[in-house]
Formats: C-alpha cells, sequence, structure tokens
C-alpha cells in the first residue's frame, strides 16, 4: 500500500510533465498530421537555457530567494524555445508541407539531432548539477504503522518541486484548453485542423495559425523542461530524447490530434510507468528490476497502435500516417 | 575503329574493378593501418545500408530501429566464440568442454537467421503501421533491445551488461586464423587485409542478392506496396508476408554485419548500438538514393568514409590555425549527419543518385 501511494504521487508528477510535452505533439499533429519529431529537443533547451540563466542570476544576486531564480529561469527558457521552434517551422518543415510524408519526418530527425549537437557545444556534454532553487526535502503526507516484513520506512512524501510540477501543469493545461475553446486564435486552430483549405476560404492564414501552433508547444515544452531539470538536478544535451519519445506515446494513447487525450494519456502513462517500475521486481520475481521502466512507455505504444490505434478519445488515424 | 566488342568490354571492365578491389587495402595501407580499417568499417556500413535499403527503400517502411538487428548479429557471434558463456553457466561449460568455438560457416547463417527472427518479430505486430507512426514504434523497438542489453546481466549474466563481451574470437577459415600476419602464397598479408577481403566477399554476396531480389517478383511486389498498399492488395499481393519478408531479409543483413562487426572488433558493448547508429544508416539511405542499390552504396561510403577524413584533417588544421582544438571531430561528425539529413530533404529528397526510370516505364507511350 506505501509503495502503491508513493508511486502514484510519483506517477502523477511524471505524468504532468508528459502531458505538457504531449500536448505541443498533439496540437501540431491536429494542425498538420506531422510528428514534430524535435519537439523532444525543445525540452533539453528549455532546461538548458534555464540552467544558463539561473547560474547567471545566482551570481550576480546571490541573495535573491529561490522561487525568483526559479522564475527568471522559465521566463528566460519560454522564450527561446518559442524562438527555437519556430525557426525549426519556417526553415525545416514549411518547405516540405506538400512533400512525400517521410521527407518532413526524416527533416524533424536531422533538426533533432542538430540541436543536440548545438547543445553540446554550448553546454558541453557532460551532466550539469541543475541548481535547486527550491526546497527539496520531502513533506511526508502519511505514515505507515511499521511494518515487520519492510526494513524501510513505510511513508508517503512528495517534494516541493513536485506540488510545483503539478500545479504549474494543472495551471497551463487549463489555460490551453481556455484558449482552444474560447479565443479567436483557439477557433482559428480548430478551424485550421479541421480543414485548412477552407479555413483559407474563410480568411483565416493557416502559414501563421501552424506557427502559432508550434509555438504555443514549443512554450508548453519549455517549462516541461525546466521541470524536469528542476525535478531530477540534472541537464544534459540527451535529455530530450526519452521525455519527447514518451510524451509522443501519451499523446498517441490518448488519441493523437486530441488536447483532452494528450493530458489524460500523459498522466495515465505517467502513473502506468511508475507503477510497473515499483511493482515490476515483484511480478517478475526479482528477474526484471525497475531499471526496466523505460520499457512500459514503449509497450504501451506498441499496443495502443495494434490494439487501438485511435488512442482513448481520438479518431482512428493509423491508415493516415 | 574499335578495339573490343561490348562483351568483350564488360569482362575488361569487370577485371579492372576486381583487380582496384583487390589491391586497395595495400594502397590504403601505405597510407596508414587506420585507412584499412577506415575501408572495413566502410565495408560494414554498406551491408548495413543495403539491408536497411530492402526495408525503407523498396518496401518502403521508415524503420528507425534498424540497429537492433545488428547488435542481435553481433550479440549472436559474441555470445557463441567468446568464454562468456562458459564461464557463466556450468551447464554449458559441460557441454563444451573444450570451450565455444564455432566455425563462421555455423556463426553467420545463425547470426543472420536469429537477426531475421527478431525482423519478424517487429514486424508481426506493426504490419498495420504506416509512415511515421511505423517509424517511432520500430525506434521504440531498438531502444528495448538495448534496454535488455544493457540490463540482462542480472540475475542470469547473460549479456554482461554495460562492460559487454570480451575475447570474441577473430574469424578463422580452413585454419587461416584472423588475428596476425599470415603468410599467403609467399606474401605477408595483415589481418586486416584478411578482413576486408571477407567482408568484400559479403558484401558482393549481399550487393548479388539484392540486385537479384529487387527484379525478382518479391521485389516487384515490395515497390506495388511502397507506391500503394491498397492497391497492392487488389493486385493480389499477400502484403502480410511481403512485408514480413522485407523485415527478415533486411535484418537478416543487418545481423550478418553485426557478426562480422563482433569479430572484427572482438568487442561488443550495448553502446555500439544506439539510436544514433540507426539513424546514420537511415542517413546514408536517404542520402545516396532510397532503393537504388549503387547509390545506396555511394551514400553508405560517402557517409562512413568522409567523417573518417574530417578526423584526420579537423584536428591538425584546428590545431594550426587557433593553435588548440576548439570543437571536436566527432561533434562535427554528427553536425553533418543532422545537416545532411535536412538539406536532402529540402534540396535533393530524391538522393544524390537515385533511381532512373526502369525500361518498361521508359517505353510507355506517355498519354
Amino acid at each position: 500500500m506505501d509503495i502503491f501511494a508513493q508511486q502514484i504521487i510519483n506517477g502523477l508528477v511524471l505524468g504532468s510533465i508528459y502531458a505538457l510535452v504531449a500536448l505541443g505533439y498533439t496540437m501540431v499533429y491536429g494542425v498538420l498530421g506531422l510528428i514534430n519529431f524535435a519537439h523532444g529537443e525543445v525540452v533539453m533547451v528549455g532546461a538548458m537555457v534555464a540552467f544558463s540563466a539561473i547560474t547567471f542570476f545566482m551570481g550576480v544576486f546571490p541573495e535573491a530567494p529561490g522561487w525568483v531564480l526559479f522564475l527568471v529561469g522559465v521566463l528566460c527558457a519560454v522564450p527561446v524555445c518559442m524562438l527555437v521552434s519556430f525557426t525549426i517551422e519556417r526553415f525545416a518543415y514549411r518547405p516540405l508541407r506538400n512533400a512525400p510524408r517521410l521527407a518532413p519526418l526524416i527533416s524533424a530527425i536531422g533538426v533533432s539531432i542538430i540541436l543536440q549537437t548545438l547543445a553540446m557545444i554550448i553546454w558541453g556534454r557532460n551532466y550539469l548539477i541543475f541548481p535547486s532553487t527550491l526546497p527539496t526535502d520531502p513533506i511526508i503526507l502519511h505514515t505507515f504503522a511499521p511494518d515487520p516484513l519492510a526494513d524501510y520506512e513505510r511513508t508517503v512524501s512528495i517534494t516541493p518541486v513536485q506540488i510545483l510540477i503539478v500545479a504549474v501543469s494543472a495551471v497551463l493545461m487549463f489555460a490551453l484548453a481556455f484558449m482552444v475553446n474560447k479565443s479567436r486564435l483557439g477557433k482559428a486552430m480548430r478551424a485550421t485542423s479541421e480543414n485548412p483549405q477552407f479555413a483559407g476560404l474563410m480568411g483565416i492564414n493557416a502559414n501563421s495559425i501552424i506557427a502559432a501552433t508550434f509555438v504555443i508547444g514549443a512554450a508548453l515544452a519549455g517549462v516541461a523542461g525546466v521541470m524536469v531539470a528542476a525535478n531530477y538536478s540534472v541537464a544534459h544535451f540527451y535529455m530530450g530524447f526519452l521525455p519527447g519519445l514518451k510524451a509522443f506515446t501519451a499523446a498517441v494513447l490518448g488519441g493523437i490530434g486530441n488536447i483532452y487525450g494528450a493530458m489524460l494519456g500523459g498522466l495515465l502513462l505517467g502513473i502506468v510507468e511508475s507503477l510497473g517500475a515499483g511493482y515490476l521486481g515483484q511480478l517478475t520475481g526479482g528477474f526484471l528490476g525497475s531499471h526496466y521502466q523505460d520499457i512500459f512507455a514503449f509497450a504501451v505504444l506498441i499496443l495502443v497502435l495494434t490494439l487501438r490505434p485511435s488512442g482513448l478519445l481520438g479518431e482512428r488515424v493509423s491508415d493516415r500516417a | 575503329m574499335k578495339m573490343f566488342n561490348t562483351r568483350q568490354q564488360q569482362i575488361i571492365g569487370f577485371l579492372l574493378v576486381a583487380i582496384a578491389l583487390a589491391a586497395l587495402p595495400w594502397v590504403a595501407g601505405m597510407l596508414g593501418n587506420s585507412w584499412v580499417r577506415i575501408l572495413n568499417i566502410a565495408l560494414l556500413y554498406v551491408m548495413l545500408a543495403l539491408g536497411l535499403n530492402i526495408v525503407v527503400g523498396f518496401a518502403g517502411l521508415l524503420d528507425l530501429g534498424y540497429v537492433a538487428f545488428y547488435a542481435v548479429g553481433a550479440y549472436v557471434y559474441g555470445l557463441l566464440a567468446s568464454p562468456h558463456l562458459t564461464d557463466n553457466f556450468e551447464a554449458i561449460a559441460a557441454l563444451f568442454p573444450g570451450g565455444l568455438h564455432l566455425s563462421i560457416w555455423v556463426l553467420i547463417p545463425l547470426s543472420a537467421m536469429v537477426a531475421a527472427f527478431f525482423g519478424v518479430l517487429l514486424g508481426g505486430p506493426t504490419l498495420r503501421l504506416r509512415g511515421d507512426y511505423l517509424a517511432i514504434v520500430t525506434l521504440g523497438f531498438g531502444e528495448i533491445i538495448r534496454l535488455f542489453l544493457n540490463n540482462l546481466n542480472a540475475p542470469l549474466n547473460i549479456t554482461n551488461g554495460p562492460q559487454g563481451i570480451n575475447m570474441i574470437e577473430p574469424v578463422s577459415i580452413a585454419g587461416l586464423r584472423f588475428s596476425r600476419t599470415v603468410d599467403l602464397f609467399g606474401l605477408d598479408v595483415p589481418a586486416l587485409h584478411l578482413y576486408y577481403y571477407l567482408f568484400l566477399a559479403l558484401t558482393l554476396i549481399i550487393i548479388g542478392v539484392c540486385m537479384r531480389l529487387q527484379q525478382s517478383r518479391i521485389g516487384r511486389a515490395w515497390t506495388a506496396i511502397r507506391d500503394d498498399e491498397t492497391a497492392a492488395k487488389a493486385m493480389g499481393i499477400n502484403t502480410r508476408n511481403m512485408k514480413l519478408l522485407a523485415f527478415a531479409l533486411g535484418a537478416s543483413f543487418g545481423g550478418v554485419a553485426g557478426a562480422m562487426f563482433s569479430a572484427f572488433q572482438g568487442f561488443v558493448s550495448p553502446e555500439s548500438f544506439g539510436l544514433m547508429e540507426s539513424i546514420i544508416v537511415l542517413c546514408m539511405v536517404v542520402l545516396g538514393g532510397m532503393g537504388h542499390i549503387p547509390g545506396v552504396i555511394l551514400g553508405a561510403l560517402l557517409l562512413a568514409g568522409f567523417p573518417e577524413m574530417l578526423r584526420q584533417v579537423v584536428t591538425p588544421v584546428q590545431e594550426f590555425l587557433f593553435g588548440a582544438v576548439l570543437v571536436d571531430a566527432e561533434i562535427i561528425r554528427s553536425l553533418i549527419y543532422g545537416l545532411t539529413m535536412v538539406l536532402a530533404m529540402l534540396y535533393r529528397p530524391q538522393g544524390l543518385w537515385p533511381q532512373g526510370k526502369s525500361k518498361a516505364a521508359r517505353k510507355q507511350v506517355p498519354t
């Protein structure tokens, strides 16, 4: 029970991050039908820029409180991510909009390698210790009665960083849902994703809507990047790959193209992964341990695509790809 | 006046190419043994690119986890030609009291078969997927294989985890061990050169198989599936079996290349089989010209050879210009791969040397 409750909390934290990144994949897929392979790298850029900004700001104002530093990190990371994503869309995807389907995908992989390499040039190839600006001592929520069989303290805890991650993700997701449903831009986005030609006839400039979609997705990815780095206290040029892949899985799980699906898929995948990692050892009699955590995302991806390619909330898409 | 007729010209051309290929390691060896090594690695990449070309180029199935089959081949060879298994499992040690020393006549087909089995294993559940979905799933598959190789050292030590498998025996054919310079008909042939000839032979076999396949019923079925799967199905092509066959054949070539890599290096570890490797091989296929065998070979040679030359050139140039090495050759290498993919897609999506129209297509009267 103690493991279960703790893993649910960890899963929610992980899931909120996946959900934020998955929104970027799903929105771009919604309007363009393209898997933005370089989206994971935008997450990495966010973390790296925040690292530099926080380190710099700490040097200038050593007395600044932790949350201010964190906010500075986010505020620096988000515009850079938006700019990066805008540039990628403009130069690597837009010219290929009418090309065969594989062309933009291969171009996206290329962009992803270029971004990783540039990050390696700028920040080096070592793991960077992400400054812990927020208190990391766990807050103990519940203590279970001691169990003679367990040799550890049976508690359920959460760190302030984790609380922040869940809260910020929730706020951003609500804001995004509100924007897509209520604002003029959101209406234009929905129209473009439904039928680009007709949206054009209604006076919607498809190019700017697509650019806006990329930029909004990148902003969310930037925030997610800072949160990933703060949660694990490391930043690395390769750190965007796995979260990107898993967030894509989350988007597929929820039904790609559907923003509520991305949120649901993200949270579910996070919980599945955490529970899986927590119980895999017990289930397989110690043969497979928690270091197989990453396999769950891929297993979920393959299962969803074979059993229910439309995802939980989406329409059927496997043939369109 | 013509000196030779067409047939004779062909034979002379063939002989010239054969002599050039046979002499190549000796010429490269004059510049230094590292160049022969580069040649060997380039040949391995040609095998890999040709294997991937079957899946991506012929059948149009984008596979981003191709390196998994390379890894499977390498580990099959590594496990069966090193003391690792007999050291760790008493039952196996009891079965082979003299240690595992399987001949390459067993190991190469076995690596190909095991890799083909994994190809079918991957192909099975992904048959219904197309395009980018397939790409992501295959990418995941490649990562899963790597994760298992990395972690299957406890509780049963099968792959020796991140340390990898050491002391893999070199190839030995008919009593000729490829581990030192051997005296062959009065000529001292270094082991590197022997590997070159072995790799060359395997590459030529693979090229031959690919060319025959492309013109066969199977190859035409693949092209049909690539161009329009629904139409291919309507024409009575068993798309399921054909796709599985593409995966299996492509994987088996990867397996052969992996086994050779293993024997050549004498050491394998999961690190050699990352996603980047899959992407590099894909780059070769894309840059050369998907589906066109000479193009793919060109792409593989260019992308395998160029960065190595760069490595030889970049470091001295930087030292000369700036007095220090500012940017690692490795970094420039991956930058080039990334740029190649983007620029190739933007400006030359069909590759450097794409397939021309076939004779049948050219004969058709334009409508």
